[in-house]
């Protein structure tokens, strides 16, 4: 018989995982973990890849199966693709852990807007919002460089999606 | 025999896999480096868009090929990519001309395809709009910069033009594998989307104070699988892996 207490339980394993390429954030503050449902022994983890060719989703999913192994269950991962992930489901715990790694949290709001005009940026070190766009492309699909003008600091930044 | 929807998702990945290769070529030799981390990046999202577009040609097919049978188990004839795609990347401006280019056309091909009949394509046009929009930023920012720059960078910018310019017309192609999937609202059609790729390169190409380019004559023959002489080389490179090792993985 499965309870809510088992899918509570199953939920709260599989959404302990970190993200590998930022491990300030787990896979539910990044909103990738969309749902986790059980059935007889098996978990079922949906979850949902940031960019299409983002290289730690095959990571992710395997560490997510195996969360849920440890906690007793057969594991099942399905990768949905719609609807497309956005930068608006990261959770607001995960937007200040991803302020205090250093990173720079999305400004909120996807869409074309938001994607196309210069978001301001507040830098994560000083708070200071004198930051400019070092380069729209960083260190993993996800982030963008920026330059504090204020403390002088390069900084990554979230961008938006 | 291949259904349309097959040869069309075919075709689509082809044209990411090549181009994402064509990017990842430039890995450890852009001009700066953000470039270097930018090009392979954006080689990423299209080598990740090839992947899910590959996947689902593998079950539409429905026999038994998956997104690497796919991608590497083929013959030079059998690639069916857009010959832009496959252009030599020559120097970093007609790499950026190139890809401002694809970028803009995928800009509007993706935009159309959200609306897809087909809610698997939907899906992954949804998802790769927005990667895209990324990517048309950032070339269309070179295009303008290197078009409109020194003496040096403007030559270099107006003969990528040139060299493009009867590469760009075949994006628009129609034949009877899009007429019939456009006419059941499956697959955008790609002459209706040459407008809308025009208004979008105005503004880009008047700022680069680069001429609009000549659609009227275009080289052809890629989506039959008759190619450049480049691609040859580029499968040898895209190929070495699996043929010396059938079957690799990691």
């Amino acid at each position: 018989m499965v309870t809510d207490l088992t899918e509570a339980r199953a939920w709260s394993a599989a959404a302990s995982v970190l993200d590998p390429e930022v491990p300030a954030l787990t896979v539910a503050e990044l909103g990738i973990l969309r749902s986790v449902s059980v059935e007889g022994d098996t978990a079922t983890a949906r979850l949902t890849p940031t960019y299409s060719g983002c290289p730690a989703v095959l990571a992710i999913e395997l560490a997510v199966e195996a969360a849920l192994r440890e906690a007793g269950f057969d594991a099942r991962i399905e990768r949905v693709l719609s609807p497309a992930w956005t930068t608006d489901w990261i959770t607001e715990d995960g937007r200040e852990k991803l302020r205090a790694y250093g990173i720079a949290p999305p400004v909120k709001a996807s869409g074309k807007a938001a994607l196309f005009s210069e978001p301001t940026v507040a830098c994560p070190r000083c708070g200071s919002s004198a930051t400019t766009r070092v380069s729209e492309f960083g260190a993993t699909a996800c982030q963008a460089q920026y330059r504090c003008t204020a403390c002088a600091e390069p900084f990554d930044y979230f961008k938006c999606l | 025999m291949a259904t349309p929807l097959f040869t069309a998702l075919l075709r689509l990945a082809d044209d990411h896999l090549i181009l994402g290769h064509r990017l990842s070529e430039w890995c450890g030799h852009a001009p700066m480096l953000e470039e270097d981390l930018a090009l392979p990046n954006i080689a990423l999202d299209l080598i990740g868009q090839a992947r899910a577009l590959y996947t689902y040609a593998g079950e539409v097919e429905g026999a038994g090929r998956d997104e690497d049978a796919l991608a590497y188990g083929r013959h030079e004839r059998g690639y069916v990519n857009a010959l832009i795609c496959e252009t030599e990347n020559g120097d970093f401006a007609r790499t950026m001309y190139r890809q401002c280019v694809f970028a803009v056309f995928m800009g509007r091909f993706w935009e159309a395809a959200v609306t897809s009949s087909d809610p698997t394509l939907a899906a992954i046009a949804a998802k790769a709009r927005k990667e895209t929009a990324y990517h048309i930023r950032h070339s269309a920012e070179w295009v303008i910069r290197m078009g409109d720059g020194t003496d040096e960078s403007t030559r270099r910018m107006r003969d990528a033009a040139t060299y493009l310019a009867p590469y760009i017309g075949e994006l628009f192609e129609a034949d009877t594998v899009t007429d019939a999937l456009s006419a059941d609202g499956i697959w955008p059609d790609p002459p209706a989307l040459q407008s809308g790729w025009i208004a979008d390169m105005t503004p880009i190409l008047d700022q680069a104070l680069l001429p609009m380019p000549d659609l009227g004559f275009a080289h052809t023959g890629g989506r039959q699988g008759v190619h450049t002489e480049g691609m040859g080389y580029l499968l040898a490179e895209l190929h070495y892996m699996q043929r010396a090792y059938p079957g690799l993985t990691w």
